[in-house]
């Protein structure tokens, strides 16, 4: 023992220290985001070098924002990327809570055949069928105002349907539904009330935290969306705040700018999680418990 | 009674049928087309027909060869040697051109290695993919063991009883909320060659005797580089699901391990190991399974170079089914990448089984 090991005080004071200089750790990228944000570039570089980095000193303005907005349509991009994001979390509440209640409490001629294919789907990760996926996408149809077209690419519904329903997300309701007593859905059966209205009565109004934890890893991977729009979107109109990041690197690249955007779409979900830690966490950690 | 309740065909496949439609369209469906695909000749545009092609796509991608150079030899049997002393051997293309070794016919070299006077030459026929196959692997290899340890220790940490531990558990956890776009793109300053923040503060901390590295554009650092960039970014993904492995282990064990005597580290090989050994799977395979995916660093920091040491599987796939249109050779590359995965898959399903 390098130091006596009753005297607390020291023992406290040195675990608080290994725990701070780790959260440094974590936190100085963001911090240098943050303050280069505020800086023009030639001051931004310079700074590199040295503590000033961390530190928002010297020629602070806003000017980066400002530039930012010029180069690119950043507000457009942010409506882009909270509209697909908020449908999919939606859509993906609905139609994987119904499935799963299906699944839980309904008996019906198939059923674990068609439960055993959804858990199987699991294992296949999105990066290995986003290539037959763009091609299946690039012919469907679809009806509408102008009636029937083909082909889904450069369009909101591309990046929102293929993401609506997925395994894990049926899987997290599934196991929740399960937990619930069932002496409850049967009570209200024998009282009369529809398969729909035991869904919207009587679980749903119980399902709040597993509803927490499916739209907290829905909202993370749709918002954080970048291999997917970057190939079925090439119109500027439909492109989200990841793939707009491309704005910023074309001739010269604008390193105070760049920053300032990156400050832009991360901050609001930064201030997001700080609010809800604990369901984000909560959710990740369900998710480990699968196994 | 309860069957004539529950049973209900009907509603059943009403309230599962958007679901489950959405998912044989959108992924079953697909990934059926990846396995049809990588036996054609299929590209995103083409005025020709798409034909059958078996297994010709496989074999392209994963063609290797092993040749063995001798030395050139003049007449009276004596080793070639330039005015620099060194053997001359035959040009590579002399066997990969010639009509007498048509299964090398197009390959090229992957490494060599001197062995006594011949030269071993390992040739394939997509050097490209064959680096991205090995960096994919080696980036596994790596990230799995180091990610999922400091993870572990994190939790350790973070499992103690201390007034404002949330706090710092919140500050680990935050950059798995931040874009791994984002994330990467930030690390391109930190890893910068000229001014970046990794060399000023190496220099820092040795006065100055540190001579700055280019870290993303030297070939021999690239990948760590993205090791040590992706492993800090998610070590607080796997730091809460070995906390909830932790908080899942009964007190009542620790307090009879306390009564015993055991020391802190004996309490950890005998008490918290054992009870973490389905964490400890499920987390090696999360993360293997992310590390098999790796895309989005590769494409924001290095696009694969330099001299391709930083190509990975999914890069390749998406370069060639989208930038080349080449969505047969894309497709391939999937199979083969969802191939390693489902072996992985069936391990852990293995190692896990009920004794």
């Amino acid at each position: 023992m390098a130091f006596n090991p009753d005297n607390y005080g020291l023992r406290l004071f040195v675990r608080y220290l290994v725990l701070c200089l780790i959260a440094l750790i974590f936190i100085f990228p963001l911090v240098f985001m943050i303050n280069s944000s505020f800086k023009p570039d030639s001051q931004l570089l310079a700074d590199t070098s040295s503590l000033r980095a961390f530190l928002p000193v010297g020629d602070i303005s806003l000017d980066n924002y400002f530039g930012a907005f010029r180069r690119a349509p950043v507000g457009l991009f942010v409506l882009n990327s909270v509209l697909v994001t908020g449908a999919t979390v939606l859509l993906s509440l609905l139609i994987c809570s119904l499935a799963a209640f299906s699944f839980a409490f309904l008996r019906w001629k198939g059923r674990d055949v068609v439960l055993s294919i959804v858990i199987a789907t699991l294992i296949i990760p999105f990066e290995t069928i986003a290539i037959p996926l763009l091609l299946l996408v690039s012919k469907l149809p679809w009806i509408g105002l102008e009636g029937l077209q083909w082909g889904w690419l450069n369009t909101y519904r591309v990046q929102i349907i293929p993401w609506i329903a997925d395994g894990l997300t049926i899987f997290l309701f599934v196991q929740y539904f399960k937990g619930l007593p069932g002496e409850l859905i049967e009570a209200s059966r024998v009282e009369g009330a529809s398969w729909w209205q035991v869904y919207y009565r009587v679980v749903m109004p119980l399902s709040g935290p597993v509803l927490a934890t499916a739209a907290i890893l829905k909202f993370l991977v749709m918002y954080n969306q970048y291999l997917w729009p970057l190939i079925v979107v090439q119109q500027e109109n439909y492109r989200p705040v990841m793939v707009g990041l491309g704005y910023f690197f074309q001739l010269n690249v604008a390193w105070g700018e760049v920053m300032a955007y990156l400050t832009l779409i991360t901050v609001p979900v930064l201030i997001f999680y700080l609010f809800l830690q604990r369901a984000f966490i909560a959710s990740i950690a369900s998710t480990g418990v699968k196994g | 009674m309860t069957s004539k309740l529950t049973l209900s065909n009907r509603t059943g496949w009403t309230f599962a049928l958007p679901g489950l439609a959405l998912i044989v369209t959108f992924i079953v469906l697909p990934f059926l087309f990846a396995i049809g695909l990588s036996l054609t000749n299929q590209r995103l545009l083409s005025p020709n027909a798409t034909q059958f092609v078996a297994s010709e796509n496989y074999r392209q991608l994963l063609g290797l060869g092993v040749v063995t150079l001798e030395p050139e030899r003049d007449d009276a049997g004596e080793v070639v040697r330039d005015e620099a002393g060194e053997i001359q051997y035959p040009r590579l293309r002399e066997i990969t051109r010639s009509e007498a070794y048509p299964q090398y016919r197009g390959m090229r070299e992957w490494f060599r290695w001197q062995s006594g006077e011949n030269v071993i030459v390992v040739i394939a026929s997509d050097v490209v993919f064959m680096k991205a196959l090995v960096n994919t692997f080696l980036f596994v290899l790596v990230v799995a063991p180091v990610q999922g340890g400091l993870a572990l220790m994190l939790a350790l940490l973070i499992n103690q009883k201390l007034r404002g531990i949330n706090i710092f558990r919140t500050i680990y956890f935050m950059p798995v909320v931040v874009s791994i776009v984002v994330v990467s793109l930030l690390w391109r300053f930190i890893y910068d060659g000229q001014n970046g923040l990794l060399n000023s503060i190496l220099q820092g901390l040795t006065f100055g005797l540190f001579q700055p590295v280019d870290w993303l554009g030297n070939p021999s650092t690239a990948l760590p580089a993205v090791m040590a960039m992706s492993i800090w970014q998610a070590v607080g993904f796997h730091m809460v699901i070995w906390l909830a492995g932790l908080q899942m282990i009964s007190p009542t064990l620790y307090e009879a391990a306390a009564i015993e005597g055991a020391s802190k580290w004996q309490t950890f090989r005998y008490v918290t190991w054992p009870g973490l050994r389905n964490t400890a799977v499920l987390v090696l395979v999360v993360i293997t399974m992310q590390g098999f995916a790796l895309f989005a660093q590769i494409d924001v920091m290095t696009n694969g170079g330099p001299l391709d040491s930083t190509q990975t599987l999914v890069f390749q796939a998406v370069e060639r089914g989208y930038g080349k249109q080449d969505i047969s050779g894309g497709s391939t590359i999937s199979v083969i990448l969802f191939a390693i995965v489902l072996a992985i898959s069936l391990t852990q399903r293995w190692l896990t089984r009920e004794r």
